[in-house]
């Protein structure tokens, strides 16, 4: 073969520039060095060098969820592979396309207990959707092609890459990307015509429709957001998102109910609840969404879109089921809604005006609305001003976890997919400042802030130093209430207030802390600051770390104590909750 | 493995073949997710099924409720190296085998008696001395259990079983994922 003159890590480099590859994060280390030497004497990929490997796996994750593309990180072996271990289940549990080359010591030593070695893809098997030890450089370009496959295709996740070190010094063929993918992986696509047809009638008859849709509208693609939004605006039919599928259709439809869940809008979750037939597109009925399940949707007729087939019926039995990509399924669906009959239309019509008073009758309780002090910050009036300063800007969120997520999907509209970056399923304390920088590196002419706790920022801090040189000018605005926020409340609701370990003493001067990075520090600690912070917050051309001092009681409300069913929410801080003892097992 | 303390029912028994590709780590990618996931396995067996060795079916006897034995079959089948999965017992008659090696120690009595039970079980003799016989017996895992049982009452016995192999009758064939 022509291309034989290549050694394994020059393959490496190769095929990630002819997948497309950019950019790729990571971490150099004993193990990886070949690959590093072969980065280093080419100019196409840009590599970012991170403080920490989980910081790698976040900051990759970020890149493929804002770009649509793959994320690639590069690790060493042992701590290097261990490390990103984290990021790798994140990407699992929120579907998110990355690849991760891992060094592994050379194949005469696997098994040795030698320096830096750890098992790997015994380690990654149970948080990835796929890995491979290579343990021949004849087989390495069609691996790492059909790891991006298997990333990108179906339901996309992580896949991870293991390679001896004397596998990218040894010479090995190259082949090009075109057409390799696993000989039998094939993850459905199609929907099925008869089930989609089913779905329409149903969807036909109902009095009280509602849709739910996830994270998978956004990972099929935009024309799925935009056959979402179709089907809404010609049903009419209400729409509710979960954390994950957040700006699949513009949440100023008229029709949008806002989030649903534990920490949803109350007229959401009571739609849920009274509905009599539900779409659910590219969601997985995650315990977070469906609250005490035998309360669950009681006399709804489910209707569920799924890529993957274990999604379907694994929680909740879907009385229509369609195993496809949420973007086929729309748009089949939307085509065969729009040659159903014109009067069975006008009959519902009728219907959904009862259903839509009833809706707007649980909008007046206004779940989300708060009390603005002129003394001390409310959480959420930050972000509603964070909001205001950026509305016609292009502006890209990412979050951490806990009370300040939650606030931030609350009360941070998005009018386009991609726009919002969270750690949902694994809930990863540490994502929301690598994952910017990954979103900065996809748009670097966008404004991108991560919208943190002062607990979580800590967990991944060494990321501003990435970022300061790289020059990439990501906002970290801190709701800082110098709690656990989100633990002191579940301490306040199950413990009896007990703080056990929830409040952080000695927590570091932020304004100082940034300085030290090299980023610009800012604060506010009163309401009337805010909107001056935040100014210069988005003015500054570098990185900035705003401390927003907020008031440290606040929790974020609606919520659905864990154990209890849609209809039971708690909506407010004078509403003492509940929660049976069922319930104080869930997490 | 995990298996289960209640015995299974014939109702919610289940053998699955799963074929899938042979690599190292396929094998610990499906007992991983059965052990992740909190699946039941009563017998597990392997071997790969195609001349090139490249190939192998994994069968797989589990338990649990229609929506569990659903999800099993669901979360095998999406792991990449899955070719297919099949439900046996749901797809009707099939056939289920299992063999197993029995070593009795025993004298006098004790030793005519195993021989004359192992003759009535059809086992065959693959090994014996004077004090002791391996026997050989494959068939359904009732019948070796009773056969072990018997065996167990005659003196000291090592057992080693293969765990159930399964095949549906007729003359369908799983040959899409072969």
């Amino acid at each position: 073969m022509s291309s034989s003159s290549l050694t394994g890590a020059e393959v490496v480099v190769k095929a990630l520039i002819d997948q497309g590859v950019e950019c790729i994060f990571g971490y150099p280390g004993g193990a990886v060095l070949p690959i590093y030497d072969a980065l280093f004497q080419q100019n196409r990929l840009r590599h970012i060098l991170v403080r920490h490997e989980q910081g790698a796996a976040h900051a990759a994750e970020g890149y493929a969820r804002a770009s649509g593309k793959v994320g690639v990180l590069l690790v060493t072996s042992g701590p290097g592979a261990t490390n990103a271990v984290t990021g790798l289940t994140d990407a699992l549990l929120d579907s998110v396309p990355i690849v991760c080359i891992t060094g592994q010591v050379p194949l005469h030593l696997i098994g040795t207990d030698a320096f830096q070695e750890c098992d790997t893809t015994g380690i990654t098997r149970a948080c990835t959707k796929h890995n491979y030890l290579v343990r021949r450089p004849e087989v390495l370009a069609r691996t790492l092609h059909e790891a991006f496959s298997i990333a990108r295709s179906g339901r996309p996740g992580p896949v991870v890459v293991d390679l001896p070190k004397d596998v990218q010094f040894a010479l090995a063929p190259y082949v090009a990307p075109d057409n390799i993918r696993h000989r039998t992986y094939r993850p459905p696509s199609t929907p099925d015509a008869r089930a989609i047809v089913q779905a329409a009638e149903a969807l036909l008859v109902a009095k009280k429709p509602i849709i739910y849709a996830g994270g998978g509208v956004i990972n099929s693609g935009d024309e799925a957001s935009r056959c979402l939004k179709s089907l809404v605006d010609t049903t009419n039919f209400p729409i509710t998102l979960t954390l994950m599928g957040l700006g699949g259709v513009p949440s100023s439809m008229r029709q949008f109910l806002g989030m649903l869940g534990m920490h949803g809008t109350f007229e959401a979750n009571l739609a849920m609840h009274h509905c009599d037939v539900m779409l659910c597109v590219g969601a997985r009925f995650d315990d977070r969404v469906t609250g005490r399940l035998d309360a669950f949707a009681p006399n709804a007729q489910k209707i569920h879109i799924d890529i993957d087939p274990s999604s379907i019926n694994k929680i909740v039995r879907a009385d229509i089921k369609i195993c496809a990509d949420a973007g086929l399924a729309l748009k089949e669906l939307l085509r065969v809604w729009q040659s159903l009959a014109q009067d069975k239309k006008t009959a519902q019509g009728k219907a959904l005006v009862r259903w839509w008073q009833q809706i707007d009758e649980w909008r007046k309780r206004n779940s989300l609305a708060f009390r603005a002090d002129d003394k001390k910050i409310q959480p959420q009036e930050a972000i509603r001003r964070l909001v205001q300063a950026t509305q016609h800007r292009a502006v890209r969120i990412t979050t951490e976890v806990g009370q300040h997520q939650m606030w931030a999907a609350q009360h941070f509209p998005f009018e386009k997919p991609r726009r919002w970056m969270t750690s949902g399923g694994l809930g990863t304390m540490g994502y929301g400042l690598p994952a910017a920088i990954g979103v900065q590196l996809a748009y670097p002419r966008e404004l991108v802030i991560d919208i943190a706790g002062e607990a979580s920022i800590l967990m991944n801090m060494q990321e501003l130093s990435t970022a300061v040189q790289q020059r990439l000018p990501v906002k970290v605005f801190i709701l800082n209430n110098q709690y656990m926020g989100m633990v002191r409340q579940w301490q306040e609701l199950l413990h009896g207030g007990r703080y056990a370990e929830s409040y952080t003493a000695s927590l570091p001067d932020f304004v100082k802390l940034a300085e030290a990075y090299g980023a610009r520090g800012l604060r506010a600690t009163k309401p009337s600051e805010l909107d001056d912070v935040i100014a210069q917050m988005i003015e500054h051309p570098g990185a900035v770390l705003a401390d927003i001092c907020v008031d440290q009681h606040a929790n974020c409300f609606p919520m659905i104590p864990s154990g209890a069913a849609h209809n039971e929410m708690l909506l407010g801080d004078e509403q003492q909750a509940e929660v049976s003892d069922d319930g104080k097992m869930l997490v | 493995m995990s298996t289960s303390s209640a015995p299974i029912s014939a109702a919610n028994r289940h053998a699955i073949a799963v074929v899938v590709d042979n690599e190292s780590g396929v094998l610990s990618k499906v007992i991983g997710l059965f052990s992740g996931r909190g699946y039941n396995i009563e017998s597990l067996t392997v071997c790969s099924i195609n001349a090139s060795d490249t190939v192998s079916r994994i069968t797989i006897v589990t338990s649990g409720d229609d929506m569990t034995v659903e999800q099993i079959k669901a979360q095998l089948a999406r792991l990449v190296p899955v070719h297919g999965v099949e439900d046996l017992s749901q797809q009707g008659e099939h056939i289920e085998k299992e063999m197993a090696l029995v070593k009795i120690v025993a004298k006098g009595v004790e030793r005519r008696e195993a021989l004359r039970v192992a003759n009535i079980f059809g086992a065959k003799v693959s090994d014996t001395t004077l004090s002791s016989f391996v026997f050989n017996l494959s068939g359904s895992s009732r019948k070796l259990d009773a056969f072990i049982a018997m065996m167990r009452s005659l003196g000291e016995i090592e057992i080693a079983r293969s765990g159930v192999v399964a095949l549906n009758r007729g003359e369908e064939v799983f040959s899409r994922h072969r």
